[in-house]
């Protein structure tokens, strides 16, 4: 077996000096009554090239994104990935440690923790951002503990429909007491502010708006944040789209308290999913209330600036049950992809890229709507995501999308009652003007 | 903007009398390549952003022009996002410069206790970057996603073999979400019962996470002391034992590296009054075709595929901390499950026992894939034979360094041995000046500090993947370092001597908080 280098001549002088005859004898302490059948009940192993070939049909079985005309978002948007971000990520140095327990060896990993944070606090607007969380859900999750453990005693969050469905299935599942999320319905694609008005008294935690929304659509929430305030309730922003911000309004600029975001954008290739980064940031005085890993700058014996893990006190390794959260790993690596892919990107090229999607998206928008049977059904401001109609349900025209190789977005009748007959569309940078044509002819048949 | 590093870099120098090259047209200086033998000064992206540089370059605009201040008005950013402004050349040096300031797996002997940090094949990595699996959507029809489905469903069954289980999740993300899934699994099956009930033991020699965890889903956390022998006391367990507890979490073997022989009579115990047994996977790697938890009375478990199945640690992760759970708890699993109709893989969200999401989309596809490549290419017998080595590997370092250093706890070790610093004490030196002090060695050091049972605890975990000359460097390492703690204390309180950076000041980090730029 290639990963285990030990010859038998080895073996043979390491048990004479551990003082065993065979290798079996090392497990002694382990009684009779607890062993399990050795033989395991999964394939035997194989060769390298074995495997390749194995991984290469099974992979055929799946049709990639390329293969079609791709308009599927819903939380995991595709982005052209710079050749660069892949191979620096990819360094084994990069790859192969784990948490930088030891500073002294670690300051690559500690110095991109740090630029990543700061890149994040850039985009985001916000005060501090941590090393990452799990992904967009479960740092919106960690998020509203937090602003429960903040502001104390209080149990509810208001959740507004507009929120991703998984986001909020995890949501729930999380806080495990169902009964403390008050679920607002959207008005047109918005937040109903008469319903959230009425949800909002002294029991409220904090609210959590999504920004771009589940439909694609940006809204302005400072009355959201304000009412929030005044009733001594937090505003907790969730996005999972960060390049949206390269040209719109940040959530620390609406007075977001907590900002928890999905970085899957941000040089990651989108991977049925995942390993996905979830974004954690707030304000400063929050600081000590956040979950995760957290970079700080610091000097070493000499007066050498360097990096280290700090603010631990907050963490389960030295809190136990006191701790701020339960996450011990994170996604650094996919923090650090991000940290490169936003330093290709720079302060123009996030701007241009956002501009490129808004943009393509206006287009097909525009385009789709022209066709006789397609309509809008929320006039609002959209980023590069929208929500279109028909009259027929949306799963046959996906259907019948996909067999003219357009994967055509997603039936929002998957996740929402009474929306069968609408479809989520996603448009960045990687559709051509020729495919979102295509789209519109295809569409233009079917619908009919 | 203020020269961060001149101070540093002037004291770089007069050390190592290399010249130094001046920008004089920027704000920032850095040392000459390789002029300092290849250790390089390396200012953040934001020192060396110039403004007007792009590292992108993105295709021409194909539809018409577009204003956002029309599309969107005052929802536009007033100012951009100050990113830093540098080339693609810029980029790959600034990355591949801090890439060098690392210690990894790659580089050399990495022995984290609990950790778990075995070589990481390079085929998992290749195959997780094939268009087929990367360029793939979460919502895709799931007919053209029958291969990602078939990994998850394999890998599923797979899981449930090694650890005797009827059923898994995979989609937490990493350990301690995996222990928060099967706690909530738990609750979940306690409260269906009538009673979520209100506590959960956990023995003093756990991670921490399994109490943090616990708190996540609402129970109070009664810890149970370890026997003196380090073992979980039954005893200890049925006094504590009620009909408000929940569950027990037990790791094994656990932290000392130690099997928890008792753990049948412990679950047995808790079973009798209708509590269940959550069993801490991180150790999983001592016990491959030797123990399956699931036949010894455990009733969920979390395995960190990162650890045992030998998915890249990536500096912190991504990992993966599939929950693999008992028919019990099969009901409660969070959703989607995998399900197979006789060719065709599909997925069932709508159990209505069930948890729900604790994961957007497939968790971290990604890592699964890797951790498939890793066992269908190693098989039953080669998953078996890591266990054996590893047990081998860790019982051998025992050996050879259990003269100058103390051992807390003389039982039989598996796949991890933990010493501690009370002989090296008495010259007053500490576990964290030993740690240090193997860097200098080209050692990265053991897991310090834990478990918490041991004072000044030093564990390590060499794992499988290291030969004898490797563990026989560090042990001579460690033996060298004993015999200086007598005869020259200071140069062990002063490491490390050899790295990038000396030791960094953690109180003024925290006192400070910098935490951006």
């Amino acid at each position: 077996m290639r990963y285990l280098p030990h010859t038998n001549e080895e073996i043979r002088k390491m048990l004479a000096v551990i003082g065993a005859k065979d290798v079996g004898d090392l497990f002694s302490s382990i009684p009779k009554d607890h062993r399990c059948n050795p033989e395991l009940n999964i394939p035997g192993g194989i060769s390298e090239q074995e495997l390749w070939a194995q991984m290469n049909s099974i992979a055929m079985k799946n049709r990639t994104l390329s293969c079609s005309a791709s308009f599927i978002g819903a939380g995991a948007y595709r982005h052209y990935i710079p050749a660069a971000v892949s191979e620096l990520a990819s360094r084994s140095e990069f790859t192969t440690p784990y948490t930088p327990y030891q500073p002294e060896i670690s300051q690559g990993t500690l110095q991109a923790m740090f630029e990543y944070q700061s890149q994040i606090c850039r985009l985001f607007d916000m005060d501090v951002s941590n090393a990452s969380h799990y992904s967009g859900a479960t740092a919106l999750a960690d998020a509203a503990l937090m602003a429960r453990r903040i502001s104390k005693g209080r149990k509810a969050i208001i959740v507004p429909d507009s929120v991703h469905p998984e986001y909020r299935r995890v949501l729930e599942s999380v806080l495990c007491d169902g009964d403390s999320i008050r679920l607002i319905p959207s008005s047109c694609g918005r937040v109903d502010r008469a319903k959230f008005a009425a949800a909002l008294d002294g029991d409220v935690a904090a609210a959590v708006v999504q920004f771009p929304n589940f439909f694609g659509i940006v809204e302005d929430f400072r009355d959201i944040a304000d009412s929030l305030h005044k009733a001594g309730a937090l505003l907790i922003a969730a996005t999972p789209e960060p390049i949206a911000f390269g040209i719109l309004t940040p959530p620390g600029s609406w007075g977001a308290d907590i900002a928890a975001g999905e970085g899957l954008s941000l040089g990651l290739p989108v991977s049925f999913g995942g390993p996905t980064l979830g974004i954690f940031t707030t304000r400063d005085q929050f600081t000590r209330q956040m979950p995760g890993r957290i970079c700080g700058k610091t000097i070493d014996a000499e007066g050498r600036e360097g990096y280290v893990l700090t603010l631990s006190t907050r963490e389960q390794h030295i809190r136990r049950e006191k701790a701020t959260s339960n996450i011990c790993s994170n996604q650094t690596l996919c923090a650090t992809t991000a940290a490169i892919y936003l330093s290709m990107l720079g302060k123009e090229g996030i701007r241009e890229l956002a501009n490129i999607n808004a943009a393509k998206a206006d287009y097909l928008k525009k385009t789709l709507s022209a066709i006789k049977g397609v309509s809008i059904p929320f006039e609002a401001r959209t980023f590069n995501e929208f929500v279109f109609e028909t009259a027929k349900p949306a799963a046959e025209l996906l259907a019948k999308l996909d067999a003219q190789g357009i994967i055509g977005g997603v039936d929002l009748g998957r996740f929402y009652p009474d929306t069968d007959q609408m479809i989520l569309v996603c448009v960045t940078e990687m559709n051509t003007r020729e495919e979102m044509d295509r789209y519109a002819q295809v569409l233009a048949q079917v619908v009919r | 903007m203020e020269r961060r590093n001149s101070k540093s870099l002037s004291d770089t120098n007069q050390r190592t009398n290399e010249p130094t090259y001046q920008r004089t047209d920027s704000s920032y200086q850095r040392t000459a390549c390789g002029a300092t033998g290849l250790v390089l000064e390396e200012p953040t992206l934001f020192e060396q952003s110039v403004p007007g540089r792009r590292g992108i370059s993105l295709p021409a605009i194909d539809v018409p022009a577009f204003n956002p201040c029309e599309a969107f008005g005052d929802l536009v950013r007033d100012k951009a996002p100050e990113l830093p402004e540098l080339a693609e050349s810029d980029v790959a040096r600034h990355f591949t410069r801090l890439s060098t300031r690392n210690f990894s797996k790659d580089l050399g002997f990495y022995p984290l206790g609990s950790c778990t940090m075995k070589y990481n094949p390079k085929i998992a990595n290749k195959v997780a970057a094939m268009p087929g699996f990367a360029d793939t959507h979460p919502f895709q029809p799931l007919s053209s996603v029958q291969g990602n489905l078939r990994i998850c469903y394999e890998l599923e069954r797979w899981l449930c073999e090694i650890t005797g289980m009827n059923a898994a999740t995979l989609w937490p993300a990493a350990g301690s979400h995996g222990e928060l899934t099967g706690m909530l699994m738990i609750r979940a099956y306690h409260t269906a019962r009538g009673n979520p009930r209100s506590k959960v033991l956990i023995p003093d020699s756990a991670h921490g996470t399994n109490p943090a965890s616990a708190v996540t889903c609402h129970y109070d956390v009664v810890t149970v002391q370890s026997g003196p022998d380090g073992l979980l006391d039954p005893k200890a367990v049925a006094e504590a034992m009620d009909k408000e507890v929940a569950a027990i979490m037990i790791t094994n073997p656990n932290t000392l590296g130690v099997y928890e022989e008792n753990f049948k009579a412990v679950a047995d115990i808790v079973h009798a009054k209708g509590g269940l047994v959550y069993c801490d996977g991180a150790n999983l790697n001592a016990l491959m075709g030797f123990v399956k938890p699931g036949e010894i009375g455990a009733d969920a478990m979390h395995i960190n595929l990162h650890k045992t199945f030998g998915t890249p640690h990536g500096g912190g992760g991504p990992g993966a901390g599939p929950v693999a759970v008992s028919r019990a708890l099969e009901p409660y699993l969070p959703m989607p499950r995998i399900a197979k109709n006789g060719d065709n893989y599909t997925t069932i969200s709508d159990k209505p026992e069930s948890i729900g999401r604790i994961n957007t989309f497939f968790g971290n596809f990604g890592v699964l894939l890797r951790a498939y490549v890793y066992i269908r290419e190693l098989g039953a017998e080669g998953l078996v034979g890591v266990t054996k080595m590893a047990t081998l590997n860790a019982n051998y370092v025992k050996a050879r360094l259990k003269d100058a250093y103390d051992l807390p706890y003389s039982r039989p070790s598996l796949h991890e041995c933990v010493f501690s610093d009370k002989r090296q004490n008495a010259y007053g030196v500490k576990t964290l000046d030993i740690a240090k002090r193997l860097m200098d060695y080209g050692c990265h050091p053991p897991t310090i500090y834990f478990p918490l049972i041991v004072h000044g605890s030093i564990m390590i975990e060499p794992t499988e993947t290291e030969c004898k000359e490797l563990l026989d460097e560090f042990c001579d390492a460690m033996l060298t370092i004993a015999s200086e703690c007598e005869k020259t204390p200071e140069l062990v309180k002063n490491a490390p001597s050899r790295p990038f950076r000396r030791r960094l000041d953690e109180a003024k980090a925290a006192r400070d908080a910098v935490l951006k730029e």
